[in-house]
């Protein structure tokens, strides 16, 4: 049984099986406290509620992963530039909504090739860079417009509301959207040399280097991939809000860092696991969703449950790795004692 | 004795796989290598070996391109070459495996064994199915290892660790394996284990390189050996013509003359009274049963090779390995150690080994390296003012003859010397009754090591210091130490006192052929 | 000349030009920039005052940061403990129309500083004790901060009527210089004192530069550690009263929002290095009032508050290049090339 505990716990999978098992939890006490919390919409209406900060969450993850402390605080600010851009350019522009979201996916995509750059090319800091980069498009999203545009493209309407029915149930396109963005980078991260490449410079960079790999372009393409996610998250977000702010995606990147801890991921780089990050954000989701079922909890109480949570799995991760460490000093005591019989 | 050098023009020259002619190797300030020459035939097993600062690491970093250089040239497989990066090196067949693991623990191991070169799919995916068969097979026929190649790298011991960068290192057909202290980590079992692959490999004529500081590996498993020293190129011999005592010797630099004492310094006499003294203090796979006494006023020394336990018997007595067994009295008091600020306020003092990473705080200044210390030791709130700082650093400057600009210069700024100086200023501040230099004198110029050597002895004579003395160069350690303790793996062989002491009986007690005074 | 090099390498030249452009900026493009009056009822007034009291809990916050990122670590909680700290204060004064306080007012400021000094220690023993990196120990308190002090306030704003309590942010009756000023000169004064009297300073740079090191001397590296992030979450709880005091109510939402971030920049402003190791206190000091400074001449020439982080990240992402080694090293090759170009030129002619 010890035994048993200790490989499961040493097991790659570990985390995820953590989550997974919080989040029937979680999801499970919803259902037996409230009635219709049990419901196949209530459940999808995790992915509907939650597609922007699901995109971001994976975008975010890639930057977490590159090792060198890697953090992309700059993805909320991202997203309310994207939002912001797509309203004024609807507005007052006539270009076609098609084309408008296809620009703005660059917005994300030059900050994270910004960001990149500074990082790998100076070898700043990740966190301050992108603290950098997140006050210059809070500003420049504020320079558009200070107070809120309303999207009113009929178009963009029809996207916004379209949804596929499943059953009796259904999702919103955005919600599509981001499951496909969890299985493509699932299948990057798993099945291409970028994606291992991602994995080994985050666990130890100088290895990976010495193996051929080129840490620096690597670490710059996980940056561009989370800006990318970051406008991505932003369109869909301008789905659910149909209008440009300077709040919007106020505090997110936060939250997706939260989302993705608890998925699993190691803030140190080289452990991430993207489905766990869903579930990471699923729980969140779940959270909100009991506490507004119950009706009379605030919404801060999300805040703390999800500092409370952020909290044991990042002491659960330190405590992991210091078990890690001593079932490797215990195997490597008993070779000592081995050398000592001989 | 002399033995018969391997001389090189009885081989012609393509029989080598790799030649290295002059090699020179300057860094700012300091010539690591001078004219170093270096010859690797296919299918045989060379030790490099030579005490620390020799130039071994230095001479395989320029052959595997982490160092580019100054002079000389390579040529490997009939071919000049100059490596700028690791990886060149890598795709031309020198495989390099460390001591600490070059790999990514938290990848797979079928994956640290291909990454790069993983086997494609359709699609042209990774193909994982693939690639843990290839690797599973690698392991099991090439090494004799049966893994589950899926699961993570570090969830295997280092030993495993190990052989499975060798697995990787031999999987890139590799011409050249380079072995840098791969047994430091490993069980005498799995010593076995890789020597048995090493011969197999050695079948398939791959050259490969042996660092390891254990001879008895040396002995049992290399064919030729090249020498180095300070830098220098000694010689190349053949393991069966060349015998320990001969080896010690080269390595070290002295030629054995029978009962020769070299002590030019007016040692120090011992007072009766003993300062410290140890009764079976063992820390696991560091120090075994350890028994010693220093008495006050007494110099020792702790003579041994690299890798011996000198230092971790020194760590010990400062509390920064903690005992699990054993008894440390001092003042015929028992110490409860946990930490060195325990052994600090016993008054024992210690000079780490690696004066970059364990001694000197680069960005503070002079000034603050010396009083450093003693004001950990006083506590924050008892803080030391300005001007009493300002005087103690200067006396000890003056003391030592440290050589600054002025007292406020960075330490980072000073040469090798000059930093060691200071450390022991820092620790000379605490008033130690004990003071343990662990190779106060590597790297540093010959004029400032006499000084050091010196004042260890001055510290005995003049104050009654005691004084543990551990330095890879036995004739500093003849010189100034009235009683060596020998060291050979982790445990104290035999104690050489007064007229027993020389270099010859050292290096034979080393060596295993010295049974008290003859 | 040789005084021009000296300063021009000193920790403090970047702020302080930083500093000095943009006066001249004001001093050139704002009526009556450097004007003080004396109001009538003894008060101070005038833009530099404004500037300074406006500057102060972000002067306290940075003094705190600065000792964490001497380290190496980093606090970004002290924007949530602010807004914890304010919490507790007005809790235990109470929200009672008639003014009178529920508790004894030095009982709620107590509260406020040691609710502070409890994050501290929380945020201490995760980076000191569990060895956790300090950005993720502290990203606890970042997401849950709000919650708690939401918590604590049950979701309300409590706004408080005890007159006494808004003379921390304002003035106190008969003194014409703003409380919040006289409190950011007293915990920069402890600073100094801290600095100068005791070594703890010399204790925080060594284990910032080398921590190994640091042990080999005797220096207890946890405790150090431990420290640091108390006396941050000790400024934090002041500020977080200054800020609380201001409004005259616990704004669990917005009290402290990004305080954090402007701190760290005030810090990186004032030449510290994120990696560790040297720390200037006058730098720090000079760079919040530098960041506030830029606020006020931003809203002076008519950038909107919420334009202004555009500028702000300006500075930030040139500020970390300059500091940067690779720039640094750029720029050593740049001027070896030109010297040699120049000796070049010098023996054709």
């Amino acid at each position: 049984m010890r035994n048993f505990i200790s490989n499961l716990v040493a097991s790659r999978f570990f985390q995820f099986y953590v989550t997974l098992a919080l989040f029937i939890v979680l999801f499970g006490i919803g259902s037996v406290s409230f009635d219709g919390f049990f419901s196949p919409q209530v459940f999808l209406n995790l992915f509907i509620d939650n597609a922007p900060l699901i995109i971001v969450t994976v975008g975010i993850t890639f930057t977490i992963l590159s090792g060198f402390g890697g953090i992309d605080l700059s993805v909320g600010a991202v997203v309310a530039l994207t939002c912001m851009s797509l309203a004024y350019l609807m507005r007052d522009t006539s270009i076609h909504p098609v084309w408008c979201m296809i620009m703005v996916l660059f917005i994300g995509t030059a900050v994270g090739t910004l960001n990149g750059f500074l990082i790998t090319f100076f070898r700043l800091q990740p966190f301050i860079v992108t603290l950098g980069t997140m006050f210059l498009c809070r500003g420049l999203t504020a320079m558009i417009s200070r107070d809120s545009v309303g999207i009113d493209n009929e178009f963009y309407g029809e996207l916004a509301f379209w949804s596929l029915p499943i059953g009796d149930c259904f999702l919103s396109l955005g919600a599509l959207i981001a499951l496909f963005v969890v299985l493509v980078a699932t299948l990057v991260l798993k099945y291409t040399s970028f994606g291992r490449g991602v994995y080994a410079i985050g666990g130890n960079e100088q290895s990976a280097r010495l193996m051929g790999l080129k840490a620096d372009a690597i670490r710059w393409k996980a940056y561009i991939i989370s800006g990318f996610c970051a406008s991505l998250g932003g369109i869909t977000y301008s789905w659910i809000m149909l209008s440009g702010y300077t709040q919007h995606g106020l505090g997110m990147e936060m939250e997706a860092i939260a989302s993705s801890v608890i998925g699993g991921t190691q803030l140190m780089g080289g452990v991430a696991f993207i489905p766990g990050t869903l579930l990471g954000v699923m729980i969140q989701g779940t959270i909100l969703t009991i506490i507004s079922f119950q009706g009379t909890l605030s919404a801060w109480w999300t805040k703390i449950v999800v500092g409370v949570l952020l909290c044991l799995f990042i002491v659960m991760q330190a405590v992991v790795t210091e078990h890690k460490n001593k079932l490797m000093n215990l195997k490597a005591e008993k070779s000592s004692k081995d050398k000592k019989h001989n | 004795m002399t033995v018969p050098q391997d001389s090189s023009a009885q081989n012609s020259p393509q029989d080598y796989i790799l030649r290295m002619r002059d090699i020179d190797m300057f860094f700012p300030g300091v010539k690591a290598l001078k004219g170093v020459s270096f010859n690797l035939k296919p299918g045989e097993i060379h030790s490099l070996m030579g005490e620390n600062g020799a130039g071994k690491s230095t001479l395989v970093k320029v052959l595997t391109g982490v160092y580019q250089k100054t002079g000389g040239h390579i040529v490997y497989d009939d071919h000049e070459i100059a490596p700028r990066t690791p990886l060149e090196s890598q795709q031309m067949g020198i495989s390099t495996v460390y001591q600490e693991v070059n790999l990514c623990a938290n990848l797979s191991v079928a994956e640290n064994i291909y990454i790069g070169r993983e086997p494609r799919g359709a699609l042209h995916n990774i193909d994982w199915k693939t690639m843990s068969h290839h690797a599973h097979a690698l392991l099991l026929e090439q090494l004799g290892l049966d893994l589950d190649v899926n699961q993570t790298l570090g969830f295997y011991p280092v030993a495993m660790q190990q052989m499975i960068a060798i697995a990787r290192a031999i999987d890139t057909q590799c011409k050249i394996l380079i072995l840098d202290e791969p047994t430091s980590s490993l069980s005498d079992k799995e010593t076995e284990k890789l020597f048995s692959i090493m011969r197999s490999l050695k079948q398939r004529g791959i050259a490969i390189i042996f660092i390891s500081h254990f001879l008895e590996q040396i002995y049992t498993i290399c064919d030729r050996i090249t020498i180095l020293r300070d830098g220098e190129y000694v010689g190349e011999y053949e393991v069966k013509s060349l015998p320990r005592i001969e080896l010690i010797s080269r390595m070290m630099g002295k030629e054995i003359k029978e009962d020769q004492i070299e002590s030019n310094l007016d040692k120090s006499k011992p007072q009766e009274q003993v300062f410290l003294k140890t009764t079976d203090v063992t820390v696991p796979g560091k120090v075994k049963d350890l028994n010693m006494e220093i008495k006050k006023g007494e110099v020792i020394g702790l003579a041994g090779l690299l890798g011996s336990g000198r230092t971790e018997i020194a760590e010990t007595l400062f509390g920064v390995m903690l005992k699990s067994e054993g008894e440390i009295n001092i003042d015929g008091v028992n110490v409860k150690i946990k930490s060195p600020m325990d052994m600090m306020m016993n008054r024992i003092a210690f000079c780490p080994e690696d004066r970059k990473v364990q001694g000197i705080i680069g960005d503070l200044s002079v000034r603050e390296n010396i009083i450093l210390a003693l004001q950990a030791k006083d506590g924050m709130f008892r803080h030391m003012p300005r001007s009493k700082q300002n005087e103690l650093a200067d006396y000890y400057i003056d003391l030592l003859r440290i050589k600054v600009s002025d007292r406020e210069q960075l330490i980072s700024n000073l040469s090798g010397g000059n930093q060691q100086k200071v450390i022991i200023a820092r620790w000379l501040a605490t008033q130690p009754a004990l003071l343990i230099l662990d190779e106060p004198t590597r790297g540093i110029d010959v004029g400032t090591k006499s000084e050091i050597e010196q004042l260890a002895v001055r510290l005995a004579k003049e104050q009654g210091m005691s004084v543990i003395f551990i330095s890879g160069e036995l004739g500093e350690e003849v010189r100034t130490c009235s009683r060596i303790l020998v060291i050979r793996d982790h445990e104290k062989i035999t104690e050489l006192a007064e007229d027993e002491i020389s270099t010859a009986h050292i290096m034979q007690a080393i060596a295993g052929d010295y049974h008290g005074h003859a | 000349m040789d005084m021009l090099k000296k300063f021009s390498h000193s920790s403090l030249a970047l702020p302080l030009a930083a500093l000095a452009l943009l006066l001249l900026f004001n001093a050139v493009f704002v009526t009556d920039f450097f004007k003080i009056e004396v109001m009538e009822n003894g008060n101070l007034y005038g833009r530099p005052i404004d500037i300074l009291y406006r500057a102060s809990s972000l002067i306290i916050l940075a003094l705190g940061m600065t000792f964490v990122i001497a380290t190496g670590g980093v606090d970004i909680s002290v924007g949530a403990v602010c807004a914890i700290s304010a919490a507790s204060c007005c809790v235990l004064l109470g929200g009672d129309i008639s003014g009178v306080p529920q508790h004894p007012f030095f009982i709620a400021i107590l509260a406020g500083i040691g609710a502070g000094v409890l994050a501290g220690i929380w945020n201490g023993t995760l980076v000191a004790k569990l060895k956790i990196q300090a950005m993720v120990a502290t990203l606890i308190l970042l997401t849950a901060g709000r919650g708690i002090a939401q918590l604590l306030t049950d979701g309300q704003i409590i706004t408080v009527y005890y007159k006494p309590f808004s003379y921390i942010g304002g003035n106190i009756p008969g003194v014409s210089l703003p409380t919040a000023l006289i409190i950011a000169f007293l915990m920069v004064l402890l600073v100094i004192l801290l600095d100068r009297k005791t070594s703890i300073g010399l204790m925080i740079q060594s284990v910032g530069i080398n921590q190994t090191a640091s042990r080999y001397a005797g220096i207890n590296v946890t405790l150090v550690l431990f420290c640091v992030y108390i006396f941050s979450g000790f400024c934090a709880g002041t500020a977080g009263l200054i800020e609380g005091s201001l409004i005259r109510a616990a704004d669990a939402n917005n009290c402290g929002l990004n305080m954090e971030m402007d701190a760290i920049l005030a810090v990186t402003l004032g030449g510290t290095l994120m990696v560790g190791g040297r720390y200037y206190i006058g730098g720090t000091i000079i760079g919040a009032i530098t960041i506030q400074t830029l606020t006020t001449t931003m809203y002076a020439v008519g950038v909107s508050s919420d334009r202004l982080p555009a500028v702000k990240a300006v500075v930030i992402l040139l500020i970390i290049v300059f500091q940067s080694q690779k720039f640094k090293q750029m720029y050593r090759d740049y001027m070896l090339k030109r010297s040699a170009s120049g000796q070049l030129e010098a023996s054709h002619a």
